[in-house]
């Protein structure tokens, strides 16, 4: 009996690696995601380059001294011409904008008479930092009407941040939590990612057994649950065969890519974790990386790695067997993939609940009420205990009573599911004709 | 007679319908068992208990006196009705696959699927996909990969559909042939042209009961109804031989070839004694044909389901 599932499982394992798609993906993605990576960088990085112009006509003789060239915008300024002409060279010239300073008794008046003329309507960074030049002079003014000397002002100026530390006196940093967060919502994100993928695969490799007719060939041989087993295992033996070659391969070519283009690897990092969908304490990270860098690697290195690492591996396989072999109930269930919509999406839907609740609840709160309930709850904790795990077990991390009970939810949830699914895989892969309704599928369990 | 498989008062159902109720079964050892009944009558539903692919709800099914059990998987061979091979696969890989499936080594089954190859001759196919031969070429390897491990019972369920003729008689020889070899086989169909070249014993299966079964010769014999089909050359008139005939005997149907004073008349006798009518005849013309009807198995079949839904 051994020998057969081996046997199921070598050949659904050979099946989906000789798969030319397969083959094919194996390959292309890793180009095509650094080849993301790279693009994005690279425009970054014209973007950033591309400085715009600015004309300043400036009759008042204020604020002579405050426009300077910053990364983004240079200034050119025009004399002795009418306002008429300078918006003509302006436009002639294909300056990003023409800031009119009239004449007027002091600072506070040009100011309220100033205006930006542009093409179309001005970008906000360039309109911010134009009304930055004015807001700051403007409150130097002001102050300096009050007494304050230019001395003083440069001193209020100063910037301030809180100084954070742990009970334990530990210096910690900003954006710490985001980060653990982060780091656990990725083992997620990846349990996700593998859940739908390599889930489809095996519904597509039940379908194809359906379809062919050769199912029943097969289990005239094998018991259906052998064979469903067999698939589920074969199937995720690829994949994780795939995962390791994207692995290898991708951090290679991103290595070979970093070391050809000379690209700032820090500016990197930091434009893939700003990338929409991270959140504030990421674009807190980016800015103090430099000064508190130390901080953030002694913190990240003390993230329970192992915890984290065997954790993911428990998580990921309980999880990928339940949705896998729901994914197979659901193969064996209808004759051909455009019926699976129907059935796949109430399939989706937890995974797709546990990231967004684990995105939203799980970063502004680790440890509340949501946060604690969806990492129990066994059809999305494999993804939002993995958020939660970075912060280690017991004190400021996940109780160990939740860690357990939420395993043990899932293993018995496992049994569960596995057995009802083998049912349904059962009866479904010798049932052609209609689709079946949910009311069918539930009668099926009792054949 | 030994028998390879007894089922003893066998039901199923699924949900509320019923596909198998009470059926009795007694299949002897190497012989040609048929299986007969119209589609969605249970036979498929039965094949697939003796299989283990499902199981019933009471009875029992005995395979050479035991109770089956899984290690009988091995001694059975079964080509469902509804067949097919993986597409993607290469012939040669995917007959291993199932070979070793039923419990072969790797290096039997290679051994013995050449031998195979090379007799139905498509040696050749070892390496091509499923998906580049025809239905009927897809047929064969699966014959073949039914046949492979030697199973000491053999369940073919609608063996010929998807074959040519030719191809048909070159299955329909290895049939015979495995069953000379000593192989009990069963014989699922609705095809009833098959099984009088094919089976000694039938079983008829409709509406999940079993209504009929025995030696076909048996069943035969017990459905001969003394109909008789007679050829005379005339001299007279025939219309006078007719009414003659008539008042002792049935005439079921008649025909007069004008041209060659030929007359062709189908016959029911009260009894199986031949001798009353023949000696009429031969005093009235020159008999050159006389022939019992022996009903086919079709004619049997059709007469004993419309017994059946007419008696109820």
């Amino acid at each position: 009996m051994g020998s057969k599932l081996g046997l199921i499982i070598k050949r659904e394992y050979l099946a989906k690696v000789r798969n030319k798609s397969f083959i094919v993906m194996t390959i292309l993605s890793p180009i095509l995601i650094v080849g993301m990576i790279v693009l994005i960088a690279y425009l970054t990085k014209v973007n950033d380059s591309e400085k715009r112009i600015v004309a300043i006509f400036n009759e008042s003789g204020f604020l002579e001294q405050e426009f300077k060239t910053n990364e983004n915008m240079s200034f050119v300024q025009f004399r002795d011409i009418s306002l008429e002409e300078a918006k003509d060279s302006t436009s002639t010239k294909g300056f990003y904008g023409l800031l009119h300073l009239p004449e007027a008794s002091n600072l506070e008046e040009t100011s309220k008479l100033a205006y930006l003329y542009t093409k179309d309507n001005p970008n906000t960074q360039i309109t911010q930092q134009l009304e930055g030049i004015f807001q700051r002079k403007l409150r130097k003014d002001r102050l300096g009407n009050l007494g304050v000397s230019s001395q003083q002002f440069s001193t209020i100026e100063k910037p301030f941040e809180l100084n954070l530390a742990t009970f334990e006196g530990e210096k910690s940093v900003k954006g710490i939590t985001e980060i653990k967060a982060f780091i656990g919502g990725a083992f997620g994100y990846a349990i996700m990612m593998f859940i739908i993928i390599y889930g489809t695969f095996v519904m597509r490799s039940v379908i194809e057994e359906k379809t062919s007719r050769i199912i029943e060939v097969i289990i005239s041989s094998v018991k259906p649950f052998q064979l469903m087993l067999g698939k589920i295992i074969g199937t995720s033996l690829a994949g994780i065969t795939q995962f390791v070659i994207w692995l290898i391969s991708a951090s290679g070519l991103l290595l070979l890519v970093v070391l050809l283009m000379g690209i700032d690897f820090m500016a990197l990092v930091q434009e893939v974790q700003s990338t929409p969908g991270a959140m504030n304490g990421m674009s807190q990270f980016s800015s103090v990386l430099g000064k508190d860098s130390l901080l953030y690697v002694r913190e990240i290195v003390n993230i329970p790695w192992l915890l984290l690492i065997s954790s993911f591996l428990l998580y990921f396989m309980l999880g990928y067997l339940i949705y896998s072999s729901i994914y197979a109930a659901i193969g064996a269930a209808v004759d051909n993939e455009t019926d699976t919509q129907q059935f796949v999406f109430p399939v989706i839907l937890p995974l797709m609940l546990a990231i967004y609740v684990g995105f939203f609840s799980v970063f502004s709160n680790p440890h509340g009420p949501i946060a604690v309930g969806f990492s129990l709850f066994p059809l999305t904790s494999p993804i939002v205990m993995l958020m939660r795990l970075p912060a280690g077990i017991g004190e400021g991390g996940v109780p160990l009573w939740q860690l357990l009970l939420s395993i043990v939810l899932l293993v018995a949830t496992f049994l569960a599911i596995v057995s009802l699914a083998a049912k349904i895989y059962r009866v479904g892969i010798l049932m052609y004709g209609k689709r079946p309704t949910y009311k069918e599928l539930i009668k099926w369990l009792r054949y | 007679m030994d028998h390879i498989l007894v089922a003893k008062d066998v039901s199923k159902s699924y949900g509320d319908h019923k596909a198998l109720r009470n059926i009795s079964l007694e299949i002897p050892e190497n012989c040609i068992y048929g299986l007969l009944g119209p589609n969605g009558a249970g036979k498929t539903t039965f094949i697939r208990i003796v299989n283990q692919i499902t199981y019933q709800d009471s009875g029992e099914v005995l395979f050479k006196g035991k109770p089956l059990a899984p290690e009988h998987i091995a001694m059975i061979g079964y080509l469902p009705e509804e067949r097919g091979l993986y597409k993607s696969m290469k012939v040669g890989d995917q007959a291993l696959y199932l070979a070793q499936l039923k419990g072969l080594s790797k290096a039997e089954a290679k051994k013995r699927l050449k031998f195979w190859f090379d007799k139905l001759d498509i040696g050749d196919w070892w390496g091509k996909k499923i998906q580049e031969l025809s239905k009927g070429m897809a047929q064969k390897i699966q014959f073949i990969v039914t046949v492979l491990h030697e199973p000491k019972l053999l369940i073919f369920d609608e063996p010929f559909s998807g074959f040519d003729p030719i191809n048909a008689n070159i299955i329909k020889d290895e049939i015979l042939e495995l069953k000379r070899k000593g192989a009990s086989i069963i014989f699922s169909t609705h095809r009833m042209e098959s099984v009088e070249e094919l089976c000694e014993h039938i079983a008829l299966i409709h509406k999940s009961e079993k209504i009929l079964d025995g030696k076909l010769a048996d069943i035969k014999k017990s459905y001969k109804n003394n109909i008789f089909n007679v050829g005379v050359q005339l001299e007279r008139d025939a219309n006078a031989l007719l009414k003659s005939l008539e008042t002792d005997f049935q005439i079921l149907s008649s025909h007069f070839e004008q041209n060659e004073q030929q007359l062709d008349f189908v016959v029911k006798l009260p009894t199986n004694n031949t001798a009353d009518i023949l000696a009429q005849l031969s005093q009235k013309a020159n008999i050159n044909r006389f022939e019992e009807t022996i009903p086919s198995a079709n004619d049997i079949f059709i007469q004993t389901v419309n017994d059946r839904e007419n008696g109820k």
